[in-house]
């Protein structure tokens, strides 16, 4: 059964979105044939876009829909995407700023054209791109996944070609305004997905709260159906779970902004101000995660019963919301998908055009061609994202963007450290990225695809996230690597950055800059 | 004031404060009970939505704090 209504709502907030991604090339106008320009809207972004842009970023459709199924599913270890998303920016706050400076002086646009001239190295920069275009692609076909359940939630359940239509012209449309407008498309389409997330959220919260009996029924109810499921779940954490739950939350914190989609976000700043105090203001939308990963509970205490845990939210809301209510939510998920698409796709196209297209193809490539290539590739990325998710099994896509915040971990020492001290070997960095990535693959494959492992050593055991793990022997490897590399007098290569390019800019310039800042 | 060691911010000291957010987060320990409850809602729950908050808080409170120029 088709909801007409919801339909009508969907499709009228899905054209305006459209008709303003196509508007994007008009704002703030200038040279889109500059890369700079394309890719991150010439860093010229302030606080207030900024929010709307990094938030629509890194809360993405998928994590709309995955976090309460999890909960829906496994209970109170569903719950970790909190603390996840709570440490993170503390971190970010301290290490973001100081790429931006670098990035800015030395005009990188991706964590790769910063390993390639700090390390002096095309291998590790190659390194990096790889890693980064790899754990994209998945977390691309993710949002397409996301997309899927909410149209079929509207009662699109064709099967075939025709079923998948609705994602196909969807992204179809995305791929023409990110191609033209670049970074300022998904920039504008962010104003609108995050009102509409915001509004559905806290909306859909104090209803369902009151619906559903309160808090107390709600969780007494979920406590009681999740004890009785074949693989039983609890509301309340158990201490065998506790390791697995603070591995999984450092370890998913410390990967996200290691993620190529992200930093392009952050780049886009027009200064360091603006990253800081957006770290301390994106946090807002961490409390709409966690209120929405009680959806989950709440759909047990609602009595849905979904056949994929994925379905439980749609199915919640489809039960208990007015159709007007249900197309508005599901038009912003769908649009919730769009914005971080359309990102992760120019910065996998940014690192394949930097360190593939111009190190190995074509050295001598112009400003314009370079931004031509970038244009093509974003859409390339698209198509193969398409092709992931409409040939290959859904679940192929999830597993695959399992291992891919593992591997995205591994870029993390030549990064992170590398942004601070370059005590570590270049070719250490390299091989200890190389046995990182073999031990996420190999320990994400024995366990049958779960994000924990349990280790044990002799007596102890220790179950925790595989992306950590494998950056601890990552960390451990490039360590004994650097000793072995100067021992037998192995090349650092030349830096070819200098320690101001790590610093504002001095003197007055500084100045001028907070007052402007601290007046508006 | 092209050294780096003489642009060094007085009050770097002041990011130290951010690893308490994550130290409270990340130790399940600390939270993973059910009791006191508030309007219904377990211990566990509120506690991590109440620091995503004072996350925010402690994070504002560097930010002030380590600026350099204030006008």
């Amino acid at each position: 059964m088709i909801l007409w209504t919801a339909v009508a709502v969907f499709l009228a907030l899905f054209i305006l979105v459209s008709v303003m991604g196509f508007m994007a090339t008009r704002w703030r106008p200038s040279n889109l044939d500059d890369i700079h320009e394309w890719a991150l809207a010439g860093r010229g972004f302030g606080t207030f876009t900024s929010w709307f842009l990094i938030g629509g970023d890194i809360y993405t459709a998928y994590t709309f829909i995955a976090v309460p199924a999890l909960v829906y599913g496994a209970g109170a270890l569903g719950f970790f995407a909190l603390p996840y998303t709570t440490i993170v920016y503390p971190i970010v706050f301290v290490f973001a700023p100081r790429f931006w400076l670098v990035a800015k002086h030395r005009g990188y646009i991706t964590y790769a054209d910063f390993a390639r001239e700090r390390f002096d190295s095309r291998s590790l920069a190659f390194a990096v791109a790889f890693t980064g275009i790899l754990a994209t692609m998945p977390y691309i076909a993710l949002q397409l996944v996301g997309m899927q359940v909410v149209i079929a939630g509207l009662g699109f359940t064709g099967q075939g070609l025709l079923g998948d239509l609705p994602v196909i012209v969807a992204f179809a449309i995305l791929a023409i305004y990110t191609y033209r407008g670049g970074l300022r498309a998904p920039a504008m389409v962010a104003f609108v997905k995050d009102a509409l997330i915001y509004i559905t959220i806290i909306g859909a919260s104090i209803v369902l709260v009151s619906k559903l009996g309160g808090f107390a029924h709600i969780f007494q109810t979920a406590s009681a159906v999740l004890a009785q499921r074949p693989k039983p779940g609890t509301i309340i954490l158990p201490p065998q779970s506790f390791t697995a739950y603070a591995t999984l939350s450092l370890g998913s914190g410390l990967a996200l902004f290691m993620y190529p989609h992200a930093i392009t976000g952050v780049l886009s700043a027009k200064n360091t101000t603006v990253i800081k105090r957006n770290m301390a203001l994106i946090p807002a939308y961490s409390v709409l995660l966690g209120l929405n990963a009680l959806f989950g509970f709440m759909a047990i205490a609602a009595g849905v019963h979904a056949a994929s845990p994925n379905a439980a939210v749609p199915l919640l809301f489809v039960k208990m919301f007015p159709q007007w209510f249900v197309g508005m939510s599901f038009a912003a998920i769908a649009i919730g998908a769009l914005v971080p698409a359309a990102i992760m796709s120019i910065a996998a196209a940014n690192l394949f055009t930097r360190s593939i297209y111009k190190e190995y193809i074509k050295p001598a490539c112009s400003g314009p061609e370079e931004t031509r290539v970038a244009r093509y590739v974003s859409l390339a990325v698209k198509a193969g994202a398409l092709l992931f998710v409409l040939l290959l099994p859904t679940q192929f896509a999830i597993y695959f963007q399992l291992l891919a915040g593992a591997w995205i971990l591994q870029t993390l020492p030549t990064i992170l450290i590398g942004l601070y001290t370059r005590r570590l070997h270049r070719r250490a960095l390299f091989v200890g990225w190389l046995a990182g990535m073999i031990t996420a693959t190999w320990m994400g494959i024995v366990t049958g695809y779960t994000p924990t492992i349990t280790l044990h050593l002799g007596g102890f055991s220790l179950a925790g996230y595989i992306g950590l793990f494998a950056l601890t022997l990552n960390l451990i490897v490039t360590i004994v690597g650097t000793f072995i590399c100067d021992g037998l007098g192995v090349g650092r290569g030349q830096d070819a950055t200098s320690p101001t390019d790590y610093l504002d800019d001095t003197g007055v310039a500084s100045r001028t800059v907070v007052r402007k800042l601290s007046v508006t | 004031m092209n050294d780096p060691a003489a642009r060094r911010n007085p009050r770097r000291f002041a990011y130290w404060l951010l690893a308490i957010p994550i130290v409270a987060t990340l130790w399940p320990p600390l939270y993973a009970h059910a009791d006191p409850e508030i309007a219904g809602i377990p211990f566990f729950y509120w506690y991590q939505f109440i620091w995503v908050v004072l996350s925010s808080v402690v994070t504002v409170t560097v930010y002030l704090l380590t600026r350099e120029d204030k006008t």
